[in-house]
């Protein structure tokens, strides 16, 4: 098991930085280019729900990443400082009166893209997301 | 790489070129004030060519449907061309292809406003 754990600032280049370290240990892992955009995209969405709602990117707060990779999954965890948040207040983007929505397609494309996803309160405030890939037998 | 844009006339199809990447920040902000100012100048048939756009965030997605919704609400046509497969798998997966327009070839695309 190879884990990694950094602790980001609430700003745009932190989800830069997620992204990357993620799909580096995604190319480590085995996974094939599209795989690992798939990846990378699901830590973008994480990463601007954690820095942009979450942390509201306060200076003050942090963004904490840790990023698992076993010979079976790879599993990241994204965790926030911020005020908590309601899987269940966000309206079905695939509603036909919500399709013209400008937001709120995230999460929908963090399920399209992982085999696990988890949200739970953060022990010690905010909202923590799991999220784990299966790693393709070779 | 962020997004870069330019526009072009074909008869009286206004062509957008995007390329790069549309994610939340500038290459968002940059695609939304592309179209707005575009639909703000009168332009009524705009063509958004995706062919060398590598990767799109909900954001960037988010911000192709406002341009939707302002193109229509001035009596316009927002109409899509060249996307990659990772495109058309997005737009597959949040079902905008019920929403959007899509053509593969930009001379059909023409044509198609007419």
């Amino acid at each position: 098991m190879e884990k990694t754990q950094t602790t980001l600032e609430s700003t745009l280049e932190s989800v830069d930085k997620a992204e990357t370290l993620v799909v580096k240990e995604a190319d480590k892992a085995g996974f094939d280019e599209d795989e690992q955009q798939q990846i990378g995209m699901a830590i973008r969405e994480c990463m601007v729900n954690a820095v942009v709602h979450g942390n509201r990117y306060s200076k003050n707060k942090q963004v904490h990443l840790e990023i698992d990779r076993s010979k079976e999954t790879l599993s990241i965890v994204i965790g926030d400082e911020g005020a908590g948040f309601d899987i269940n207040s966000l309206p079905d983007p695939l509603a036909p009166e919500n399709l013209l929505r400008q937001s709120g397609r995230g999460i929908l494309l963090i399920k399209a893209f992982m085999d696990e996803f988890d949200l739970h309160p953060r022990p010690g405030g905010g909202t923590e997301v799991r999220l784990v890939k299966n790693i393709p037998k070779s | 790489m962020s997004v870069k844009l330019a526009s072009r006339q074909v008869g009286d199809v206004t062509v957008i070129d995007a390329a790069g990447r549309i994610t939340l920040g500038e290459g968002a902000s940059a695609f939304r004030d592309m179209i707005r100012d575009l639909a703000s100048k009168g332009n009524k048939k705009l063509l958004l060519n995706l062919g060398e756009v590598s990767y799109i965030d909900s954001s960037g997605i988010g911000e192709m449907v406002s341009g939707f919704t302002t193109v229509t609400n001035n009596g316009g046509q927002l109409k899509l061309v060249g996307l990659s497969k990772r495109v058309k798998d997005l737009l597959q997966i949040t079902k905008l292809y019920t929403v959007f327009e899509v053509y593969d070839d930009e001379a059909e695309a023409v044509r198609s406003f007419h």
